[in-house]
């Protein structure tokens, strides 16, 4: 349908760049909801209750350790301190994103609970400090009505749907990250920083528990970024 | 009852993580070594999550669909395919070789 000419309330704003990417890695992984929702309720949570894990907890690798290991049979303790353990890269996310877009008051806790892998890895493949800010909200609050919604989808009822998977979703979790990473990788110091850390997650993965290796490619980074500025200053 | 309990307790924990980093005092965030430290460690982060995404199935590495999204996404990305349509294929690339048996 044509959209009317001379609207007269606010003014035609078409979405930034930042703002297209947030939505679009908002629907990406908001549909993966689904299998979330589905899974929680065959691990033997109520439906309210894995809505308040998307509601409440929304950073998805840690809701599918707690309802893994409750799915498991595991001391509900233990599901939460694997839960805990996946979210501490989110500390390094609220630090990033603090410096980035230097929330003030009642949006510093609408960031925090908004600070996810998408979302951060959203803004900081932006260049300039407004589209940061633009595709971090875009991308937070995209997913976070996505994901809720399509855990709804999912714990009631979603096993008709069926795995994810047949929809190539975990494909477009691929793509999305990698093309987030792609823009980054134009000098030499970034691509040794991004092969480094990739290797070192799968060198690791299958001795530590989910969560983990992304936090020790972020200290390896970090050691790695340290050597690198050090030999460039002049 | 205690499911609810535990499930409230980890919310808390989880928010609690993620509101740390926006405690620290903004003089912090103005030292020389904070920008290029946080792109150093977004390349690494995003990096690690590409190969999570790829090749890891929860403690195990697998080689599947998902490598067939990554090339597809990487020759996307070579010839500068807009976010969206990367994304589309990615996920288009995985469906199919899943379909073929992979």
């Amino acid at each position: 349908m044509k959209r009317p000419l001379n609207v007269a309330r606010a003014p035609h704003r078409r979405l930034t760049p930042a703002q297209k990417r947030g939505l679009s890695v908002g629907l990406a992984t908001g549909l993966y909801g689904i299998s979330f929702g589905a899974l929680a309720v065959v691990a033997g949570l109520s439906v309210w209750q894995a809505w308040a894990l998307s509601l409440l907890m929304f950073t998805g690798g840690s809701q599918f350790a707690f309802i893994g290991v409750v799915g498991g049979g595991g001391a509900l303790g233990a599901a939460a301190a694997a839960a805990s353990l996946v979210g501490v890269r989110n500390a390094v996310y609220g630090v990033t994103a603090n410096a980035m877009l230097r929330p003030q008051g009642w949006r510093k806790i609408l960031a925090a609970h908004v600070t996810i892998d998408e979302s951060i890895a959203v803004a900081s493949a932006s260049e300039d400090p407004a589209e940061e800010r633009r595709g971090f909200w875009a991308a937070g609050l995209a997913v976070f009505v996505l994901w809720n919604l399509f855990t709804l989808v999912g714990a009631m009822g979603g096993n008709a749907l069926g795995d994810p998977k047949a929809w190539g979703l975990d494909g477009a979790a691929v793509a999305a990250f990698l093309g987030l990473l792609w823009p980054r990788l134009k000098a030499r110091d970034p691509i040794v920083v991004a092969v480094v850390a990739a290797l070192v997650t799968v060198l690791v993965a299958p001795f530590v528990p989910p969560g983990i290796p992304i936090i020790l490619a972020a200290v390896l980074s970090v050691l790695i970024t340290v050597a690198q500025r050090r030999r460039n200053a002049p | 009852m205690s499911l609810w309990i535990w499930i409230l307790i980890s919310c808390a924990i989880a928010f609690g993580t993620k509101f740390v980093g926006y405690l620290l005092p903004e003089r912090w965030l103005e030292n020389q070594w904070v920008l290029p430290l946080s792109q150093g460690v977004t390349v690494g982060l995003l990096a690690s999550l590409v190969a999570v995404t790829t090749f890891v199935d929860g403690q195990e590495l697998r080689l599947d669909a998902r490598v067939v999204a990554l090339l597809a996404a990487a020759v996307a990305l070579r010839f500068k395919a807009p976010y969206l349509a990367v994304v589309v294929i990615g996920a288009v690339a995985a469906a199919l070789a899943r379909l073929a048996g992979l």
